[in-house]
């Protein structure tokens, strides 16, 4: 008899081991863990936007600068730059595609068969991409001030600018988790970066809000981005502008209770279905 | 003994569609209960009621003492379910994947540890756990997804199609997994199946459903003479309805049964009735290809109950291959 054939026959020794609620915050970090693990199996997911950040950062930097700053007196390009390239960098990264390849696979029925709180496998996975996106934001900060670029809010507007870069990520996440659980179609979720363009180009991502007019003006007093981005700019020039924080936080919430409204919904309807 | 699984008429359907028609079951604790119908009859929306992924559209289901549509995280809690489909991630490794499982369910760290040792000598995954999901075969991956239903030692467990697209050998694995676990553990399992073999092989008792109804149960001894000791199948050279009067007149003949050039015919004595049934048949003009006589099988039953054979998904795909390929070959020569 092999060792195989003893183990397969052998009797199961009863275990007292039972299962037991897990707790909230538990279950969340749970599946934030796993989320966490996979990125460096599935570093396609992040490599192109932290790429196209700082392809973008430098092309815009190398091109624009000279042109702007000598239009406007006093203008440093380089730091306005900056925030740009961060929202180009964490707007979008998300675990939404993942979890749409758990919907397929089987395995988020396997995880909705435990006593896990339904909130917490999309509040682990938005607990993840808050992880990443601000870890993104470290070598475009990095690459700023290989540029010269210097925070007059000091090191602690550094972290603001950073934690408010992830809020506004994971603000935009939900988008992605909302079509992901709603479709339940891989296409739909990496077709979902459509969003990303009105967000991030109808404002001020390269010229002042001063210097824009027209139609464009309009759209720019309209979007969220135009007020993050005046929030994040303000850290990195002026310092600590608390009317500026103030409306660039207002936008990120009014877009992340958009975007969550919408992706608690898909997670209700999704288990509602089975 | 205590009922482990009761459902009383329930009913889930989608849309206009009534995928579950006030199905009855009692099960008891240690039990190990068939479902068996074909595709489509309903046996996988059942489990997914009982499992607490799906609401009843009416009627009710307790598990484990537990009512799944008002107490789904107890249900929960006492219940370990293996899908149709192996539900894995295929970037995990199976520690990793057996590691969350555990954490979901509650289990410390040194708990999970020791479920993952018992686990990996159980379903016989050892060596593996530490490569990713993606590298495992299909056999591999069922006992993984097996293994991850087991972390928490449910007192139910639920396997849906548990052998479905397996070889052989696998096949006769797990069969020997669940009896082990049915035998060593007195755990209650709800085995939904297509291969009646299967749930002639493992189950205590079995349900028939067809069409979202049971539309029969008991053990499967009760259920094959429940159509008579023998039966007598016989392939015709011709329409076998043709031939039904004749057969039915033969003295012994409890039931006849004819699908195409097929015919079943029933009765308590064969081999005393198989020569006048020839017999019958020769007068009858049409010439026999086959004549035998053998103990009934559940696809008999199944056949009695719902006038068709059970078609398993292989065999479907078969029949479909078969199809294509016939009218690929028509083509050819038109």
């Amino acid at each position: 008899m092999t060792a195989i054939d003893t183990a397969v026959t052998a009797p199961i020794a009863p275990s007292a081991i039972r299962a037991r609620p897990a707790g909230l915050l538990h279950d969340i970090s749970s599946i934030a863990g796993r989320a966490l693990r996979a990125v460096p199996r599935d570093v396609e997911s992040v490599i192109p936007p932290i790429f196209i950040a700082l392809f973008f950062f430098v092309v815009n930097v190398g091109t624009l600068s000279d042109l702007t700053e000598t239009n406007i007196p006093g203008f440093d390009f380089t730091a306005f730059q900056m925030p740009t390239a961060i929202l180009l960098g964490v707007t979008g990264v998300s675990r939404a595609y993942a979890l749409v390849l758990d919907v397929q696979d089987g395995y988020f029925d396997r995880l909705l068969l435990t006593p896990i709180r339904r909130l917490a496998i999309l509040l682990g996975h938005l607990c993840a991409d808050v992880s990443v996106a601000c870890a993104l934001t470290v070598p475009i900060l990095i690459m700023g001030f290989i540029l010269g670029v210097r925070f007059e809010s000091g090191p602690l507007g550094v972290v603001a600018f950073i934690v408010l870069a992830g809020l506004w990520s994971l603000a935009f996440a939900g988008f992605g988790y909302a079509i992901a659980l709603k479709t339940g179609n891989p296409a739909a979720v990496s077709s979902s970066f459509l969003l990303f363009f009105p967000f991030l180009f109808l404002t001020s991502s390269y010229v002042p809000r001063e210097e824009l007019s027209g139609w464009l003006d309009t759209v720019a007093s309209i979007n969220p981005v135009t007020y993050l981005l005046e929030g994040l700019r303000s850290l990195v020039i002026e310092g600590w502008q608390w009317a500026d924080l103030g409306q660039a936080l207002v936008a990120v919430a009014a877009v992340g209770s958009i975007s969550m409204w919408l992706c608690f919904a898909a997670l209700r309807g999704r288990i509602k279905r089975g | 003994m205590r009922t482990t699984i009761s459902t009383e008429k329930l009913v889930r359907e989608f849309d206009s569609l009534r995928a579950v028609d006030e199905v009855d079951l009692e099960i008891e604790q240690g039990e190990i209960y068939g479902f068996l119908g074909p595709n489509g009859a309903g046996k996988s929306t059942t489990v997914r009621v009982l499992c607490t992924l799906l609401a009843p559209t009416a009627g009710r289901a307790v598990v484990a003492g537990h009512d799944v549509a008002t107490d789904p995280g107890k249900v929960r809690l006492s219940i370990g379910v293996a899908l149709q489909e192996a539900a894995l991630d295929p970037k995990q490794t199976g520690a990793e994947l057996l590691r969350l499982q555990g954490r979901l369910y509650g289990l410390s760290k040194a708990e999970v540890e020791q479920r993952l040792a018992d686990l990996s000598q159980l379903v016989d995954i050892g060596d593996a756990l530490g490569r990713p999901i993606s590298t495992y075969s299909g056999g591999m991956k069922r006992r993984l997804d097996l293994a991850a239903a087991l972390v928490h030692n449910p007192q139910v467990l639920f396997l849906d199609e548990p052998t479905t697209g397996l070889d052989p050998m696998s096949r006769a694995r797990v069969w020997e997994e669940v009896r082990r676990l049915n035998q060593d553990l007195d755990m209650t399992i709800f085995l939904t199946t297509q291969y009646l073999e299967e749930a002639d092989e493992l189950a205590n008792r079995v349900g028939i459903i067809n069409d979202g109804k049971l539309v029969a149960e008991g053990t499967p001894f009760e259920l094959k003479h429940r159509i008579g000791n023998d039966v007598i199948f016989a392939r015709l050279d011709g329409d076998a309805a043709g031939a039904c009067p004749m057969v039915e007149a033969v003295a012994g003949v409890a039931g006849v049964e004819a699908r195409g050039n097929e015919m079943v015919i029933t009765a308590a004595e064969g081999t005393a009735v198989i020569g006048p049934v020839a017999v019958a048949l020769n007068n009858c003009g049409i010439p026999v290809r086959d004549l035998t006589l053998r103990t009934p099988t559940l696809d008999d039953v199944f056949l009695e109950l719902t006038g068709t054979h059970i078609q398993t998904s292989d065999e479907a795909i078969e029949a479909e291959l078969t199809e294509m390929t016939e009218s690929d070959s028509t083509e050819v020569k038109s």
